[in-house]
Protein backbone atom coordinates (compact mmCIF):
# COMPACT_ATOMS: atom_id res chain seq x y z
CA UNK A 1 0.00 0.00 0.00
CA UNK A 2 0.91 3.90 -0.44
CA UNK A 3 2.05 6.13 2.36
CA UNK A 4 0.09 8.93 3.21
CA UNK A 5 2.48 10.13 6.08
CA UNK A 6 6.54 9.73 6.34
CA UNK A 7 8.30 11.27 8.91
CA UNK A 8 12.25 10.95 8.78
CA UNK A 9 14.46 11.74 11.87
CA UNK A 10 12.21 14.16 13.44
CA UNK A 11 13.51 16.39 16.30
CA UNK A 12 12.24 19.05 18.30
CA UNK A 13 14.33 20.38 21.05
CA UNK A 14 12.71 23.07 23.76
CA UNK A 15 15.46 24.88 24.81
CA UNK A 16 18.27 22.04 26.28
CA UNK A 17 15.42 19.57 26.57
CA UNK A 18 14.51 16.63 23.53
CA UNK A 19 10.71 16.24 23.02
CA UNK A 20 11.21 14.27 20.19
CA UNK A 21 14.55 13.15 18.91
CA UNK A 22 15.03 11.31 15.59
CA UNK A 23 11.83 10.00 15.38
CA UNK A 24 10.36 7.77 12.32
CA UNK A 25 7.05 7.27 11.86
CA UNK A 26 5.28 6.40 8.58
CA UNK A 27 1.19 5.64 8.19
CA UNK A 28 -0.10 3.98 4.98
CA UNK A 29 -2.99 5.39 2.96
CA UNK A 30 -6.34 3.97 4.93
CA UNK A 31 -4.59 2.53 7.77
CA UNK A 32 -4.68 2.90 11.51
CA UNK A 33 -1.63 3.11 13.10
CA UNK A 34 -1.54 3.81 16.96
CA UNK A 35 1.30 5.87 19.04
CA UNK A 36 2.12 5.27 22.94
CA UNK A 37 4.17 5.59 25.66
CA UNK A 38 3.84 7.03 28.77
CA UNK A 39 3.39 10.48 29.84
CA UNK A 40 5.82 12.69 28.57
CA UNK A 41 7.27 10.60 25.95
CA UNK A 42 6.64 13.12 23.15
CA UNK A 43 3.37 11.89 21.47
CA UNK A 44 1.66 15.20 21.71
CA UNK A 45 4.29 17.05 20.68
CA UNK A 46 4.83 14.90 17.62
CA UNK A 47 0.54 16.02 16.64
CA UNK A 48 1.60 19.82 17.31
CA UNK A 49 4.78 19.46 14.70
CA UNK A 50 2.62 17.19 12.93
CA UNK A 51 -0.52 20.05 12.93
CA UNK A 52 2.14 22.98 12.66
CA UNK A 53 1.67 24.30 16.23
CA UNK A 54 5.16 24.18 16.86
CA UNK A 55 8.29 24.17 14.14
CA UNK A 56 10.28 21.09 14.51
CA UNK A 57 13.80 21.71 14.89
CA UNK A 58 14.81 19.16 12.41
CA UNK A 59 14.06 16.31 10.12
CA UNK A 60 11.36 15.91 7.28
CA UNK A 61 7.05 15.58 7.97
CA UNK A 62 5.99 14.12 4.45
CA UNK A 63 2.36 14.03 4.02
CA UNK A 64 1.49 12.21 0.05
CA UNK A 65 -0.46 13.77 -1.98
CA UNK A 66 -2.45 12.19 -4.52
CA UNK A 67 -1.01 11.99 -7.54
CA UNK A 68 1.47 15.47 -6.87
CA UNK A 69 4.52 15.48 -5.10
CA UNK A 70 4.90 14.65 -1.32
CA UNK A 71 4.59 17.98 0.84
CA UNK A 72 6.93 18.73 3.13
CA UNK A 73 5.11 20.20 5.90
CA UNK A 74 7.54 21.67 8.22
CA UNK A 75 7.32 25.11 8.90
CA UNK A 76 3.66 25.56 7.05
CA UNK A 77 0.70 27.72 8.52
CA UNK A 78 -1.32 25.49 10.80
CA UNK A 79 -4.74 26.15 8.65
CA UNK A 80 -2.28 25.44 5.39
CA UNK A 81 -1.62 22.12 6.69
CA UNK A 82 -5.24 21.59 7.28
CA UNK A 83 -6.46 22.60 4.12
CA UNK A 84 -3.79 19.97 2.82
CA UNK A 85 -6.44 17.04 4.46
CA UNK A 86 -4.87 16.67 7.89
CA UNK A 87 -7.24 17.18 10.93
CA UNK A 88 -6.82 16.36 14.82
CA UNK A 89 -8.95 16.08 17.92
CA UNK A 90 -7.36 17.26 21.18
CA UNK A 91 -6.44 15.32 24.32
CA UNK A 92 -8.40 18.12 26.59
CA UNK A 93 -11.47 18.70 24.20
CA UNK A 94 -11.10 21.83 22.69
CA UNK A 95 -14.83 23.12 21.54
CA UNK A 96 -16.18 26.38 20.62
CA UNK A 97 -17.85 26.34 23.56
CA UNK A 98 -20.37 29.31 23.35
CA UNK A 99 -21.37 27.87 19.57
CA UNK A 100 -23.80 25.50 18.63
CA UNK A 101 -23.30 22.23 17.76
CA UNK A 102 -24.43 22.71 14.03
CA UNK A 103 -21.81 25.52 14.14
CA UNK A 104 -18.56 24.08 15.90
CA UNK A 105 -19.37 21.55 12.41
CA UNK A 106 -19.74 24.20 10.08
CA UNK A 107 -16.58 26.48 10.91
CA UNK A 108 -14.93 22.85 10.41
CA UNK A 109 -15.88 23.56 6.71
CA UNK A 110 -14.20 26.99 6.18
CA UNK A 111 -11.25 25.26 4.49
CA UNK A 112 -13.42 23.84 1.93
CA UNK A 113 -15.34 27.11 0.81
CA UNK A 114 -14.88 30.11 -0.68
CA UNK A 115 -17.21 32.92 -0.25
CA UNK A 116 -15.45 36.00 1.25
CA UNK A 117 -16.05 39.40 3.25
CA UNK A 118 -17.96 40.54 0.07
CA UNK A 119 -20.11 37.30 0.02
CA UNK A 120 -20.96 37.90 3.48
CA UNK A 121 -22.50 41.39 3.29
CA UNK A 122 -24.06 40.96 0.06
CA UNK A 123 -25.23 37.71 0.04
CA UNK A 124 -25.24 37.06 -4.01
CA UNK A 125 -26.76 33.89 -5.11
CA UNK A 126 -23.64 31.85 -5.21
CA UNK A 127 -22.71 32.32 -1.40
CA UNK A 128 -25.99 31.17 -0.53
CA UNK A 129 -25.70 28.12 -2.37
CA UNK A 130 -22.94 27.15 -0.70
CA UNK A 131 -23.93 28.51 2.50
CA UNK A 132 -26.58 25.63 2.31
CA UNK A 133 -24.30 23.60 1.14
CA UNK A 134 -22.36 23.66 4.16
CA UNK A 135 -25.34 23.21 6.20
CA UNK A 136 -26.27 20.09 4.84
CA UNK A 137 -22.73 19.13 4.44
CA UNK A 138 -22.38 19.14 8.17
CA UNK A 139 -25.83 17.60 9.36
CA UNK A 140 -24.53 15.38 7.29
CA UNK A 141 -21.43 14.59 9.45
CA UNK A 142 -23.47 14.76 12.49
CA UNK A 143 -25.92 12.65 11.27
CA UNK A 144 -23.14 9.62 10.28
CA UNK A 145 -21.46 10.53 14.17
CA UNK A 146 -25.13 9.85 15.98
CA UNK A 147 -24.93 13.47 17.34
CA UNK A 148 -27.96 14.48 15.33
CA UNK A 149 -30.40 15.17 18.16
CA UNK A 150 -28.02 18.18 19.41
CA UNK A 151 -27.50 20.19 16.15
CA UNK A 152 -28.93 23.20 18.00
CA UNK A 153 -27.42 22.83 21.22
CA UNK A 154 -24.06 25.03 22.43
CA UNK A 155 -21.40 22.79 22.49
CA UNK A 156 -20.52 23.63 26.06
CA UNK A 157 -23.74 21.87 27.24
CA UNK A 158 -23.30 18.76 25.59
CA UNK A 159 -22.55 15.30 27.94
CA UNK A 160 -19.09 14.04 27.76
CA UNK A 161 -19.32 11.49 25.32
CA UNK A 162 -21.04 13.54 22.64
CA UNK A 163 -18.45 16.21 23.08
CA UNK A 164 -16.12 13.65 22.13
CA UNK A 165 -17.63 12.59 19.33
CA UNK A 166 -18.05 16.21 18.57
CA UNK A 167 -14.38 16.89 18.41
CA UNK A 168 -14.37 13.78 15.88
CA UNK A 169 -17.23 15.72 13.80
CA UNK A 170 -15.58 19.01 13.49
CA UNK A 171 -12.41 17.27 12.34
CA UNK A 172 -14.12 15.30 9.68
CA UNK A 173 -15.83 18.39 8.04
CA UNK A 174 -12.57 19.85 7.03
CA UNK A 175 -12.36 16.40 4.96
CA UNK A 176 -8.98 15.31 6.26
CA UNK A 177 -7.39 12.51 4.64
CA UNK A 178 -5.45 11.66 7.91
CA UNK A 179 -6.65 12.11 11.17
CA UNK A 180 -4.99 12.75 14.31
CA UNK A 181 -6.83 11.81 17.23
CA UNK A 182 -5.12 12.72 20.60
CA UNK A 183 -6.62 10.48 23.56
CA UNK A 184 -10.26 9.93 22.01
CA UNK A 185 -11.07 7.11 24.45
CA UNK A 186 -9.90 9.18 27.46
CA UNK A 187 -12.41 9.49 30.14
CA UNK A 188 -15.00 7.68 28.35
CA UNK A 189 -16.81 4.76 29.92
CA UNK A 190 -16.55 1.15 28.65
CA UNK A 191 -19.75 1.22 26.64
CA UNK A 192 -18.83 4.79 25.47
CA UNK A 193 -14.98 3.54 24.42
CA UNK A 194 -16.97 0.37 22.48
CA UNK A 195 -18.51 2.78 20.40
CA UNK A 196 -15.64 4.94 19.29
CA UNK A 197 -14.10 2.06 18.53
CA UNK A 198 -17.06 0.68 16.08
CA UNK A 199 -17.18 4.48 15.02
CA UNK A 200 -13.53 4.43 13.82
CA UNK A 201 -13.66 1.00 12.15
CA UNK A 202 -16.48 2.18 10.29
CA UNK A 203 -14.92 6.05 9.49
CA UNK A 204 -11.89 3.94 8.31
CA UNK A 205 -13.91 1.50 6.02
CA UNK A 206 -16.34 4.19 4.49
CA UNK A 207 -14.13 6.92 3.90
CA UNK A 208 -10.50 5.08 3.32
CA UNK A 209 -9.13 7.34 5.85
CA UNK A 210 -5.91 7.12 7.43
CA UNK A 211 -6.02 7.51 11.43
CA UNK A 212 -3.45 7.74 13.84
CA UNK A 213 -4.33 7.37 17.36
CA UNK A 214 -2.62 7.86 20.55
CA UNK A 215 -4.45 6.17 23.17
CA UNK A 216 -3.44 4.52 26.58
CA UNK A 217 -6.55 1.95 26.35
CA UNK A 218 -4.34 -0.39 25.17
CA UNK A 219 -7.36 -3.08 24.43
CA UNK A 220 -8.41 0.10 22.27
CA UNK A 221 -5.27 0.30 20.48
CA UNK A 222 -4.76 -3.47 20.11
CA UNK A 223 -8.31 -4.07 18.78
CA UNK A 224 -7.85 -1.61 16.66
CA UNK A 225 -4.56 -0.57 15.45
CA UNK A 226 -2.41 -2.54 12.39
CA UNK A 227 0.80 -0.85 13.35
CA UNK A 228 2.23 0.62 16.57
CA UNK A 229 4.94 3.10 17.22
CA UNK A 230 5.93 3.22 21.00
CA UNK A 231 7.87 6.33 22.45
CA UNK A 232 9.87 7.17 25.86
CA UNK A 233 11.57 9.96 26.61
CA UNK A 234 11.21 11.29 22.79
CA UNK A 235 12.82 8.45 21.19
CA UNK A 236 11.18 5.23 19.32
CA UNK A 237 11.40 2.28 21.34
CA UNK A 238 9.65 -0.15 19.48
CA UNK A 239 7.45 -0.63 16.17
CA UNK A 240 5.43 -3.13 14.85
CA UNK A 241 1.72 -5.23 14.69
CA UNK A 242 0.09 -5.04 18.24
CA UNK A 243 1.41 -8.86 18.78
CA UNK A 244 4.80 -8.11 18.35
CA UNK A 245 4.22 -4.99 20.76
CA UNK A 246 2.70 -7.35 23.45
CA UNK A 247 5.72 -9.06 23.77
CA UNK A 248 8.35 -6.30 23.53
CA UNK A 249 10.33 -6.16 26.30
CA UNK A 250 11.70 -2.75 26.12
CA UNK A 251 8.09 -1.88 25.34
CA UNK A 252 7.36 -3.88 28.74
CA UNK A 253 9.87 -1.77 30.74
CA UNK A 254 8.86 1.36 29.37
CA UNK A 255 5.81 0.92 30.92
CA UNK A 256 6.02 -1.04 33.88
CA UNK A 257 9.83 -0.54 35.04
CA UNK A 258 12.96 -2.31 35.42
CA UNK A 259 11.44 -5.18 36.89
CA UNK A 260 8.88 -6.47 35.18
CA UNK A 261 7.90 -9.47 33.18
CA UNK A 262 3.94 -9.48 32.82
CA UNK A 263 2.76 -8.72 29.77
CA UNK A 264 1.36 -5.59 28.67
CA UNK A 265 -2.80 -5.33 26.94
CA UNK B 1 -41.45 66.18 30.91
CA UNK B 2 -40.45 68.06 27.46
CA UNK B 3 -37.00 68.43 29.18
CA UNK B 4 -36.26 64.60 29.76
CA UNK B 5 -37.41 63.63 26.58
CA UNK B 6 -34.80 65.86 25.06
CA UNK B 7 -32.11 64.56 27.10
CA UNK B 8 -33.06 61.28 26.42
CA UNK B 9 -32.72 61.52 22.95
CA UNK B 10 -30.09 63.60 22.71
CA UNK B 11 -28.56 60.58 25.18
CA UNK B 12 -29.62 57.86 22.52
CA UNK B 13 -28.04 59.66 19.85
CA UNK B 14 -25.01 60.26 21.48
CA UNK B 15 -25.14 56.74 22.69
CA UNK B 16 -25.33 55.32 18.90
CA UNK B 17 -22.39 56.98 17.88
CA UNK B 18 -20.38 55.68 20.91
CA UNK B 19 -21.64 52.13 20.32
CA UNK B 20 -20.72 52.48 16.79
CA UNK B 21 -16.68 53.08 17.46
CA UNK B 22 -16.84 51.16 20.72
CA UNK B 23 -17.93 47.57 18.63
CA UNK B 24 -14.26 48.80 16.43
CA UNK B 25 -12.72 48.47 19.93
CA UNK B 26 -14.68 45.02 21.33
CA UNK B 27 -14.17 43.61 18.17
CA UNK B 28 -10.28 43.55 17.99
CA UNK B 29 -9.79 42.94 21.76
CA UNK B 30 -11.84 39.86 21.30
CA UNK B 31 -10.04 38.73 18.30
CA UNK B 32 -6.29 40.41 19.33
CA UNK B 33 -6.51 40.84 23.72
CA UNK B 34 -5.68 44.48 22.51
CA UNK B 35 -6.59 47.85 22.56
CA UNK B 36 -6.42 49.76 19.49
CA UNK B 37 -6.46 52.94 20.56
CA UNK B 38 -5.39 54.21 16.73
CA UNK B 39 -9.36 53.67 16.71
CA UNK B 40 -10.54 57.02 17.42
CA UNK B 41 -8.42 58.32 14.90
CA UNK B 42 -10.32 56.43 12.07
CA UNK B 43 -13.25 57.97 12.93
CA UNK B 44 -11.54 61.33 12.38
CA UNK B 45 -9.67 60.84 9.21
CA UNK B 46 -13.37 59.48 7.97
CA UNK B 47 -14.93 62.54 9.10
CA UNK B 48 -12.18 64.50 7.06
CA UNK B 49 -12.44 62.44 4.10
CA UNK B 50 -16.24 63.09 4.14
CA UNK B 51 -15.75 66.62 4.06
CA UNK B 52 -13.20 66.71 1.22
CA UNK B 53 -15.11 64.79 -1.49
CA UNK B 54 -18.71 66.70 0.26
CA UNK B 55 -16.62 69.83 -0.73
CA UNK B 56 -14.99 69.13 -3.93
CA UNK B 57 -18.29 67.63 -5.20
CA UNK B 58 -20.55 70.46 -4.01
CA UNK B 59 -17.74 72.70 -5.88
CA UNK B 60 -19.33 70.57 -8.96
CA UNK B 61 -22.62 71.46 -8.67
CA UNK B 62 -23.86 68.07 -7.28
CA UNK B 63 -26.55 68.23 -4.09
CA UNK B 64 -27.80 66.56 -1.69
CA UNK B 65 -28.33 62.92 -1.64
CA UNK B 66 -25.89 62.35 -4.05
CA UNK B 67 -23.63 64.21 -2.11
CA UNK B 68 -24.40 62.39 1.05
CA UNK B 69 -24.11 58.52 -0.71
CA UNK B 70 -20.15 59.70 -2.53
CA UNK B 71 -19.27 61.10 0.53
CA UNK B 72 -20.44 58.39 2.47
CA UNK B 73 -19.26 55.21 0.44
CA UNK B 74 -15.86 56.99 -0.01
CA UNK B 75 -15.52 58.20 3.07
CA UNK B 76 -16.01 54.55 4.72
CA UNK B 77 -14.20 52.74 1.78
CA UNK B 78 -10.92 55.25 3.23
CA UNK B 79 -11.44 54.78 6.41
CA UNK B 80 -11.73 50.62 5.97
CA UNK B 81 -8.46 50.67 3.96
CA UNK B 82 -6.68 52.97 6.95
CA UNK B 83 -7.80 50.39 9.28
CA UNK B 84 -6.55 47.36 7.12
CA UNK B 85 -3.25 49.61 6.99
CA UNK B 86 -2.98 50.01 10.55
CA UNK B 87 -3.32 46.36 11.47
CA UNK B 88 -0.23 45.56 8.91
CA UNK B 89 1.65 48.49 9.34
CA UNK B 90 1.73 48.62 13.40
CA UNK B 91 0.23 45.52 14.98
CA UNK B 92 0.76 42.77 12.70
CA UNK B 93 4.70 42.60 13.11
CA UNK B 94 4.25 42.35 16.60
CA UNK B 95 2.03 39.45 17.09
CA UNK B 96 4.64 37.34 18.71
CA UNK B 97 6.03 39.97 21.41
CA UNK B 98 4.62 40.38 24.15
CA UNK B 99 1.29 42.28 25.18
CA UNK B 100 2.73 45.75 25.69
CA UNK B 101 4.86 45.92 22.48
CA UNK B 102 1.05 46.15 20.43
CA UNK B 103 -0.55 48.26 23.01
CA UNK B 104 2.78 51.34 22.80
CA UNK B 105 2.79 50.47 19.03
CA UNK B 106 -1.26 51.66 19.04
CA UNK B 107 -0.70 54.69 21.07
CA UNK B 108 2.46 55.46 18.66
CA UNK B 109 -0.13 55.24 16.07
CA UNK B 110 -3.09 57.10 17.22
CA UNK B 111 -0.60 60.16 17.97
CA UNK B 112 1.08 59.87 14.30
CA UNK B 113 -2.32 59.82 12.95
CA UNK B 114 -3.75 63.01 14.73
CA UNK B 115 -0.39 65.30 14.00
CA UNK B 116 -0.06 63.80 10.19
CA UNK B 117 -4.20 65.14 9.84
CA UNK B 118 -3.02 68.51 12.21
CA UNK B 119 -0.39 69.27 9.42
CA UNK B 120 -2.16 68.56 6.26
CA UNK B 121 -5.48 70.09 7.19
CA UNK B 122 -4.90 72.75 10.32
CA UNK B 123 -5.45 72.80 13.96
CA UNK B 124 -8.51 74.70 13.73
CA UNK B 125 -12.17 73.42 13.69
CA UNK B 126 -13.57 73.26 10.11
CA UNK B 127 -17.50 73.43 9.27
CA UNK B 128 -19.13 70.54 8.16
CA UNK B 129 -21.84 70.85 6.02
CA UNK B 130 -25.00 69.15 6.69
CA UNK B 131 -25.14 66.46 4.78
CA UNK B 132 -28.25 64.52 6.44
CA UNK B 133 -31.18 64.58 4.13
CA UNK B 134 -34.48 66.75 4.76
CA UNK B 135 -37.86 65.32 3.87
CA UNK B 136 -41.14 65.59 4.77
CA UNK B 137 -41.84 62.84 6.76
CA UNK B 138 -38.51 64.44 9.00
CA UNK B 139 -40.29 67.62 9.38
CA UNK B 140 -43.36 65.97 10.51
CA UNK B 141 -41.77 64.53 13.31
CA UNK B 142 -39.71 67.43 14.09
CA UNK B 143 -41.54 68.65 16.73
CA UNK B 144 -40.37 65.49 19.05
CA UNK B 145 -37.31 64.15 17.60
CA UNK B 146 -35.04 66.40 15.46
CA UNK B 147 -33.99 65.43 12.56
CA UNK B 148 -30.54 64.34 12.43
CA UNK B 149 -31.14 62.60 16.25
CA UNK B 150 -33.37 60.16 14.37
CA UNK B 151 -31.04 59.43 11.11
CA UNK B 152 -28.94 59.12 13.48
CA UNK B 153 -30.59 56.65 16.17
CA UNK B 154 -32.17 54.64 13.20
CA UNK B 155 -28.97 54.59 10.93
CA UNK B 156 -27.07 52.81 13.95
CA UNK B 157 -29.54 50.61 14.79
CA UNK B 158 -29.57 48.86 11.36
CA UNK B 159 -25.99 48.88 11.23
CA UNK B 160 -25.82 47.12 14.32
CA UNK B 161 -28.89 44.46 13.43
CA UNK B 162 -26.83 44.00 10.35
CA UNK B 163 -23.43 43.75 12.27
CA UNK B 164 -24.90 40.92 14.72
CA UNK B 165 -26.68 39.03 11.65
CA UNK B 166 -23.34 38.74 9.70
CA UNK B 167 -21.84 37.64 12.80
CA UNK B 168 -24.62 35.16 13.66
CA UNK B 169 -25.25 34.37 9.87
CA UNK B 170 -22.73 34.48 7.63
CA UNK B 171 -19.26 32.02 7.22
CA UNK B 172 -17.06 35.35 7.82
CA UNK B 173 -18.95 36.02 11.19
CA UNK B 174 -18.51 32.21 12.93
CA UNK B 175 -14.73 31.98 11.81
CA UNK B 176 -15.09 35.64 13.71
CA UNK B 177 -16.46 34.51 16.78
CA UNK B 178 -14.54 30.93 16.60
CA UNK B 179 -11.21 33.18 16.28
CA UNK B 180 -11.65 34.82 19.19
CA UNK B 181 -12.73 31.86 21.27
CA UNK B 182 -9.31 29.73 20.56
CA UNK B 183 -7.34 31.04 17.75
CA UNK B 184 -5.13 28.00 17.44
CA UNK B 185 -8.08 25.84 17.27
CA UNK B 186 -9.68 27.88 14.47
CA UNK B 187 -6.37 27.85 12.89
CA UNK B 188 -6.30 23.99 12.98
CA UNK B 189 -10.28 24.13 11.30
CA UNK B 190 -9.05 26.01 8.52
CA UNK B 191 -9.58 29.73 9.03
CA UNK B 192 -6.71 31.33 8.24
CA UNK B 193 -6.56 33.71 11.00
CA UNK B 194 -4.66 36.67 9.06
CA UNK B 195 -7.36 37.09 7.22
CA UNK B 196 -10.22 37.14 9.71
CA UNK B 197 -8.01 40.16 11.53
CA UNK B 198 -7.84 42.56 8.40
CA UNK B 199 -11.24 41.43 8.17
CA UNK B 200 -12.27 42.48 11.87
CA UNK B 201 -10.27 45.89 11.48
CA UNK B 202 -11.96 46.28 7.92
CA UNK B 203 -15.34 46.08 9.62
CA UNK B 204 -14.33 48.04 12.91
CA UNK B 205 -13.18 50.91 10.91
CA UNK B 206 -16.46 51.03 8.59
CA UNK B 207 -18.53 51.30 11.25
CA UNK B 208 -16.40 53.97 13.13
CA UNK B 209 -16.65 55.69 9.77
CA UNK B 210 -20.25 55.54 9.45
CA UNK B 211 -20.40 57.08 13.28
CA UNK B 212 -17.95 59.99 11.96
CA UNK B 213 -19.72 60.97 9.17
CA UNK B 214 -23.09 61.00 11.40
CA UNK B 215 -21.70 63.03 14.14
CA UNK B 216 -20.09 65.19 12.09
CA UNK B 217 -23.09 66.13 9.89
CA UNK B 218 -25.09 66.65 13.34
CA UNK B 219 -22.43 68.83 14.90
CA UNK B 220 -21.28 70.61 11.95
CA UNK B 221 -17.27 71.07 12.71
CA UNK B 222 -14.04 68.77 12.84
CA UNK B 223 -11.04 68.96 13.71
CA UNK B 224 -7.94 66.62 13.97
CA UNK B 225 -8.75 66.04 17.87
CA UNK B 226 -12.37 64.64 17.69
CA UNK B 227 -10.95 61.26 17.20
CA UNK B 228 -8.77 61.19 20.39
CA UNK B 229 -12.11 62.49 22.38
CA UNK B 230 -14.95 60.29 20.88
CA UNK B 231 -12.37 57.45 21.20
CA UNK B 232 -11.55 57.87 24.52
CA UNK B 233 -15.28 57.65 25.18
CA UNK B 234 -16.21 54.69 22.51
CA UNK B 235 -13.35 52.61 24.85
CA UNK B 236 -15.34 53.67 28.12
CA UNK B 237 -18.37 52.20 26.47
CA UNK B 238 -16.74 49.44 25.51
CA UNK B 239 -15.28 48.68 28.79
CA UNK B 240 -18.72 49.34 30.83
CA UNK B 241 -20.29 46.38 28.59
CA UNK B 242 -17.51 44.40 28.95
CA UNK B 243 -14.55 44.32 26.33
CA UNK B 244 -14.63 42.16 23.78
CA UNK B 245 -18.55 41.67 24.10
CA UNK B 246 -20.76 42.62 21.06
CA UNK B 247 -24.24 43.34 22.41
CA UNK B 248 -21.85 44.86 26.01
CA UNK B 249 -20.51 47.50 23.63
CA UNK B 250 -23.87 48.20 22.47
CA UNK B 251 -25.27 48.46 25.38
CA UNK B 252 -22.12 50.21 26.89
CA UNK B 253 -22.41 52.94 24.66
CA UNK B 254 -25.76 53.45 24.86
CA UNK B 255 -25.62 53.56 28.65
CA UNK B 256 -22.89 56.18 28.45
CA UNK B 257 -24.63 58.45 26.09
CA UNK B 258 -27.80 58.73 28.16
CA UNK B 259 -25.67 59.25 31.84
CA UNK B 260 -23.37 61.56 30.10
CA UNK B 261 -26.52 63.47 28.59
CA UNK B 262 -28.78 63.30 32.03
CA UNK B 263 -25.53 64.38 33.78
CA UNK B 264 -25.14 67.51 31.60
CA UNK B 265 -28.63 68.25 31.74
CA UNK B 266 -29.27 67.99 35.01
CA UNK B 267 -26.08 68.71 37.01
CA UNK B 268 -23.81 71.04 35.22
CA UNK B 269 -22.62 71.11 31.62
CA UNK B 270 -18.93 71.83 33.07
CA UNK B 271 -18.86 68.19 33.83
CA UNK B 272 -19.44 66.32 30.64
CA UNK B 273 -16.38 64.69 30.46
CA UNK B 274 -16.45 63.76 33.95
CA UNK B 275 -19.50 61.47 34.15
CA UNK B 276 -18.06 59.28 31.40
CA UNK B 277 -14.40 59.22 32.98
CA UNK B 278 -16.45 58.48 36.72
CA UNK B 279 -18.07 55.97 35.21
CA UNK B 280 -14.75 54.18 33.83
CA UNK B 281 -13.34 54.14 37.33
CA UNK B 282 -16.29 52.90 39.05
CA UNK B 283 -17.01 49.95 36.84
CA UNK B 284 -13.28 49.02 36.93
CA UNK B 285 -13.50 49.02 40.55
CA UNK B 286 -16.38 47.45 40.88
CA UNK B 287 -17.37 45.09 38.18
CA UNK B 288 -14.15 45.19 35.75
CA UNK B 289 -15.56 42.64 33.57
CA UNK B 290 -18.14 45.24 32.96
CA UNK B 291 -22.07 44.62 32.46
CA UNK B 292 -21.84 41.87 29.81
CA UNK B 293 -18.84 40.33 31.47
CA UNK B 294 -16.56 37.32 30.24
CA UNK B 295 -18.99 34.95 31.88
CA UNK B 296 -21.88 34.98 29.82
CA UNK B 297 -20.95 37.64 26.79
CA UNK B 298 -20.71 36.57 22.65
CA UNK B 299 -17.30 37.69 22.02
CA UNK B 300 -15.83 38.34 19.13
Amino acid sequence: MDLILDIKNLTMNFGGLKALDGVNLHIRQGEIAALIGPNGAGKTTLFNCLTGIYAPSSGDILLYQPGAKPKRLNGLKINTITSLGVARTFQNIRLFGGMTVLENVMIGRHARSKSGILGAIFRPPATRVEEKAIVDKSYAILEYIDLAPYVNELAKNLPYGAQRRLEIARALATEPRLLLLDEPAAGMNPQETRELEGLLVRLQADHELSILLIEHDMKLVMNLARNIFVLDYGEEIARGTPLEIRHNPAVIKAYLGEEADAEIG
Amino acid sequence: MNYFWDLFLGGLTRGSIYALIALGYTMVYGILQLINFAHGEIYMIAAFTALIVASILTMQGLTGFSVLILAGVIAILYAAAYGFTVEKIAYKPLRQASRLSPLISAIGMSIFLQNYVMLAQTSDFLPFPNLLPQSEFLDSISAWIGPSDFIIIVTSSVVMIALSLLLKFTKMGRAMRATAQDREMAMLTGVSVNRIISRTFIIGSALAAIGGLLIASHVGRINFYIGFNAGIKAFTAAVLGGIGSIPGAMLGGLVLGLAESFGTGYISSDYESVFAFTILILILILKPDGILGRSSQQKV
